[in-house]
């Protein structure tokens, strides 16, 4: 079977466990309005940090609220896509020490399609819509010189970010496999990464920014991108097109996490139990 | 066995059970971190812009995030300590055996929840705070008495974080399932113990009102103690209270709820 013959099969293993539990969530409909509303709410925790600032404050490290926002609901949104299709992960390691992850290796359908669905949970909608909001909002209030270039930029920015977001997912899932207990470091990269994109890269160290530029690539997500659309100056005094590296940078990111992935999988010890 | 013995005894299992997961301890270590620095440079530049907002210098809100980071497993701010076992016990019908035992259900789940706290203090809240020590300027106090003064306004914040979560998990007897309570409490946790802001740095009217609620007794209070910013028995005497009205409250409840209950499960 080729490449291609797999990622079909993976989608649409992927397709059928997730909508397994999106009709399983939808038996409970006033729990799932409740939860997802919650969830929604409990994101916005972030934002309301942000607001809480902002009305003593006229501008963070030289940006103005709108920009903030603008930056907050890119990450938010491409973060809550990835939440959504890849987000439940974090299993991985408890699946891993009660012997269950043995049960998906022999069925036959990809393993990361099976693990990717598990415990599919539709209430991360509330995070999406949450951070969609907040980026519509920006989109009004911030001031922008639109150009065809920079109106097609934020769409691209969304789903690459989202794409950088599921590497992170699968790259720590990976991990998982080696470290079952240590299920909890991915969040600094997953969770921190989103929260550390929601300011301004100027608010940070300078050898901080160039980390999240060069070695994990999590300013390509929007500071570098937003930089553009906002007629910023770079961070670091990147070259002009960088702006328009997120989908290069996102391909690699996914090709290098699927590496660690088949890594991760092929390093696996049974806990026999 | 003393009842005393008893507690203590149920309070070295919490602590024990939690200093099992090593791997899950360190990994938390480095999260707590990560965030810890990220907060650091936002708060920097807060204050770069508004010097002395809520009263503190720079030096003093990187103390303030770098002990929320201590404590922000310490004191379970997003919910996730006894309350969480507890709810499970009383939605399978096992609070059933813990009714039966001869000891006080209160005192048990929280002899159980101070070994947890305790625990995550050491264990998980010392090695990012030292980190923050030092790589950032912080505003330590040099003699011994502040933090001793710490010390104790932690404990207390820890029996006010119990308080608060037991309330929410009683409320399982009638509700029968907890996950809507927990989203609340950790909202609620999350936003007003002052883990994304120091409440003393929250605006007008709105910031006088957080500073009065509960969750104020848990991050705010200990480092206020500790930067020497509230008379510490002021700072006792107000989390003291809460814990009397809380776990009083907590006691009523569970006193109805015992009464009423009709135990779930087969």
């Amino acid at each position: 079977m080729g490449e291609r013959g797999r990622l079909a099969e993976g989608l649409r293993a992927y397709w059928l466990i997730a909508g397994m539990w999106v009709r399983s969530a939808m038996t409970y409909r006033t729990s799932f309005v409740v939860t997802m509303c919650g969830n929604g709410l409990m994101t916005a925790m972030d934002f309301v940090a942000i607001l809480l600032m902002y009305a003593q404050i006229d501008s963070l490290g030289g940006w103005t609220l709108p920009e903030v926002a603008f930056l907050y609901g890119l990450s938010a949104t491409s973060f809550g896509i990835a939440d959504l299709v890849l987000g439940s992960m974090d299993v991985l390691g408890a699946r891993i020490r009660d012997g269950s992850f043995d049960t998906l290796l022999v069925r036959p359908a990809p393993v990361l399609a099976q693990i990717g669905a598990d415990r599919f949970a539709v209430r991360r909608l509330g995070r999406i819509t949450q951070g969609g909001a907040v980026l519509g909002w920006a989109l009004a209030a911030v001031d922008i010189d639109w150009t065809l270039p920079k109106v097609l930029l934020v769409p691209v920015m969304v789903v690459s970010g989202a794409a950088i977001f599921c590497s992170l997912f699968v790259a720590g899932a990976a991990f998982q496999i080696l470290a079952q207990d240590a299920s909890e470091v991915q969040n600094a990269f997953t969770y921190g990464g989103t929260t550390l994109l929601q300011y301004p890269p100027t608010v940070f160290g300078k050898d901080l920014v160039r980390g999240v530029t060069f070695m994990l690539p999590l300013a390509f997500v929007n500071w570098v991108p937003a930089s553009y659309v906002l007629g910023r100056p770079y961070p670091l005094d990147l070259p002009e097109w960088a702006a328009f590296a997120p989908p290069l940078v996102a391909v690699a990111c996914c090709a290098a996490a699927g590496l660690a992935w088949r890594a991760g999988l092929g390093a696996y010890r049974s806990t026999g139990s | 066995m003393g009842a005393g013995r008893l507690y203590v005894t149920v309070a070295a299992g919490g602590f024990r059970r939690y200093a099992t997961y090593r791997a899950a301890t360190a990994a938390g270590v480095f999260t707590n971190t990560v965030f810890g620095v990220i907060l650091v440079y936002t708060y920097l530049a807060l204050w770069d812009e508004k010097p002395h907002l809520g009263g503190y210098d720079q030096a003093q809100a990187v103390t303030y995030v770098w002990l929320g980071q201590c404590l922000y497993a310490t004191l379970a701010i997003q919910g996730g300590g006894a309350e969480k076992d507890l709810m499970d016990r009383i939605r399978t019908g096992e609070i059933a055996v813990d009714l039966y035992r001869p000891a006080d259900l209160q005192l048990w789940w929280l002899a159980s929840d101070l070994g947890r706290s305790l625990f995550q203090l050491l264990g998980r809240g010392v090695v990012p705070f030292a980190f923050g020590a030092l790589f950032f300027p912080m505003a330590l106090p040099a003699g011994a008495g502040p933090w001793l003064a710490c010390l104790v306004a932690l404990l207390l914040a820890m029996v006010v974080s119990f308080a608060i979560r037991y309330l929410a998990a009683l409320s399982v007897f009638w509700l029968l399932d907890g996950m809507g309570v927990s989203q609340a409490v950790m909202i609620a946790g999350v936003f007003f113990s002052g883990i994304v802001l120091p409440l003393n740095a929250f605006p007008g009217a709105f910031g006088d009102l957080v500073q009065v609620l509960p969750w104020a007794a848990q991050i705010q209070m200990p480092a206020d103690v500790l930067m020497d910013e509230i008379d510490p028995w002021r700072a006792f005497a107000f989390q003291a209270a809460w814990a009397v009205v809380l776990l009083a409250a907590g006691r009523l409840l569970q006193s109805a709820a015992t009464r009423r209950v009709v135990v779930q499960g087969g």
